[in-house]
């Protein structure tokens, strides 16, 4: 009696197993097909990994301060943000990159996110110097990261193969990076859609313009950007002019690669205004993922194919450097 | 009096085969979007969370109904040894249930990620993240998912060997 009923427990045991195995297995099918979070989030972290860090745009300073909103933007886009009025965030200044201990003053690309909280809602920000990517979807822009890592040739070869890229390149030849995080210009790259009270969309990217003096910087070493920002705010607040680049219905949004005609309609949002900075890891920034795709109602999210991979690979490295900390890699970095 | 039921009540019939598919649904959708970068990935983070929260409630509502109704009892002929352990794995499922979506509402809290529910309110989160909590509960989730989906393998054979091994009244108790 005991014999047999043990071994219809196997037989269970086999009949369950064989039905997950079912259940998997067009799982394992999609894997083979496409990049996945888990693998672009290997190429950014690459071989030498950091421990608690970013796994891209991993130095960087936490900064907080307020908008300024004139009001301008409230009649085509229902978001708190933009009723007038003074709205604080935080922030965070970066270059891209894995690496938190990487020299600054020669990363090609620096980057500037925002949070707000408004009521229950949040808005979180994350741009770059570029106005645009060269690619148009995450699985070029893998096969991209690949080329540059694998060297000039490449990246030759790459963008041969890519003429969307004709857009991004033009802007490249014409930039050169500036020695301070205040005098840079911050795309969205991506774009969105305002949604007003009749739930008209209107598709627009946005940039952030300084408004700050030019200074030499006095800096050599690694830290020569967060140095000269931590100086230049002693003397004040660092400003933008947060302004929204109204796309034409000729304009494709999903294409994050397209500059659009400089002609089309421009509309100033009002100021930001960066007032204090902390350390990153002292700092209030480190702890939050600036995943773009937290949206406060008024703003939503194209199908732009780049925009939309963000969320899944934010949270991919958000999960990994968390998990780390909870295990302590940061604990010795943390105390020096 | 209890060996009069042979079945469960119609709300815990219904509920319990509502919740099958939501659950089974809610786990493909969760591992297909950690993984997809594919623009459709959003849409269904947007549709996890309601969903989920939905998963939630109707879990308290069975709880409550099972607490507060007679359920039928085991076939006569099982060893004690496996009465025990039918009861241990039915216990399991609920608490799995109860601490899968618990795990993902805080581990949204502690991102500071407010659960936007179909554009008709939002569930606020916490306004500073606090990252080592949220590693807890993201860490969580995906565990107490582990051990959902090797308690549904058991329960499925079980429900399977029930029917067309022993030929017993157990699975059509939940039909
Ligand atoms: C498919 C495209 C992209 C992927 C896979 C990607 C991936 C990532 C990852 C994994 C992080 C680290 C997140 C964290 O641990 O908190 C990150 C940060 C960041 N990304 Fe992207 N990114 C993409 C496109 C972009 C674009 C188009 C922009 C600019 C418009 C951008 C700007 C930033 C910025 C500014 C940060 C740093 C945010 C901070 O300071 O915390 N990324 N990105
Ligand atoms: C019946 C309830 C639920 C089931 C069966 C379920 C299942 C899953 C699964 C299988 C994953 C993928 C885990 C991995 O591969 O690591 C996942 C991820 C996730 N779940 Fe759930 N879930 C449930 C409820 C919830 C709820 C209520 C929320 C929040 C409101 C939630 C939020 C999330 C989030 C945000 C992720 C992705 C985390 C990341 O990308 O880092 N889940 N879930």
């Amino acid at each position: 009696m005991k014999y047999t009923s043990v071994s219809l427990l196997e037989k269970g045991f086999y009949v369950a197993s064989l039905a997950v195995a079912l259940l998997l297995s067009p799982l394992t099918q999609a894997q083979t097909e496409q990049v996945t979070a888990q693998q672009f989030v290997d190429l950014q972290q690459g071989q030498a990994h950091f421990p608690g860090f970013r796994r891209a745009h991993a130095k960087g300073i936490c900064v907080s301060g307020e908008f300024k909103s004139n009001g301008r933007l409230s009649q085509y886009s229902n978001a708190t943000v933009f009723k007038a009025g003074t709205h604080p965030f935080i922030g965070r200044l970066s270059i891209a990159g894995n690496n938190p201990h990487a020299a600054e003053l020669t990363a090609p690309v620096r980057s500037f996110a925002l949070s707000f909280v408004t009521g229950a809602e949040r808005w979180n920000i994350a741009m770059n110097t570029p106005p645009v990517m060269a690619v148009t979807n995450p699985h070029d822009f893998y096969q991209q990261i690949v080329a540059l890592k694998q060297g000039k040739e490449a990246v030759k070869d790459f963008f041969a193969e890519h003429p969307e890229s004709a857009d991004f390149l033009a802007w490249k030849a014409s930039y050169t990076p500036s020695s301070s995080f205040a005098l840079e210009t911050y795309h969205s790259i991506n774009a969105f859609y305002l949604v007003d009270e009749k739930a008209q969309r209107q598709a627009i990217r946005w940039k952030m313009l300084p408004l700050n003096e030019e200074s030499k910087n006095p800096y050599t070493g690694k830290d020569a950007l967060q140095q000269e920002f931590a100086t230049r705010l002693e003397k004040g607040s660092v400003r933008f002019n947060w302004q929204f680049i109204f796309a034409k219905q000729e304009d494709d949004e999903n294409n994050p690669a397209k500059l659009w005609p400089s002609n089309r309609a421009k509309v100033d949002a009002g100021e930001i205004f960066i007032t204090h900075w902390q350390p990153q890891l002292s700092g209030n920034c480190h702890a939050l993922n600036f995943d773009p795709l937290i949206l406060p109602s008024g703003v939503i999210a194209t199908e732009d194919p780049i925009l939309r991979a963000r969320s899944a690979a934010y949270a991919e490295s958000y999960r990994r450097r968390a998990k780390e900390q909870l295990m302590g890699a940061l604990e010795e970095t943390a105390n020096d | 009096m209890t060996d009069q039921i042979t079945r469960f009540n119609l709300a815990m019939r219904v509920l319990h085969w509502s919740m099958a598919l939501l659950i089974f649904a809610m786990v493909f959708a969760g591992l297909a979007m950690v993984r997809a970068l594919e623009p459709w990935q959003l849409t269904l983070l947007g549709l996890h969370k309601p969903f989920g929260t939905l998963a939630l409630l109707l879990l308290l509502l069975r709880f409550l109904i099972r607490i507060k109704s007679s359920t039928p009892s085991l076939p006569s002929g099982m060893s004690t040894i496996q009465v025990k352990l039918a009861k241990f794995s039915h216990w399991l499922l609920y608490a799995l249930m109860l601490i899968i979506p618990t795990s993902g509402l805080l581990m949204q809290y502690y991102a500071a990620r407010p659960i936007v529910v179909f554009d008709f309110f939002t569930i606020p989160a916490a306004m500073v993240p606090h990252i080592e909590y949220f590693a807890v509960f993201r860490e969580g989730h995906s565990l107490a998912i582990l051990l959902l989906i090797t308690v549904l393998a058991v329960h499925i054979g079980a429900a399977l060997y029930h029917h067309f091994i022993r030929k017993d009244g157990v699975l059509k108790s939940m039909l």
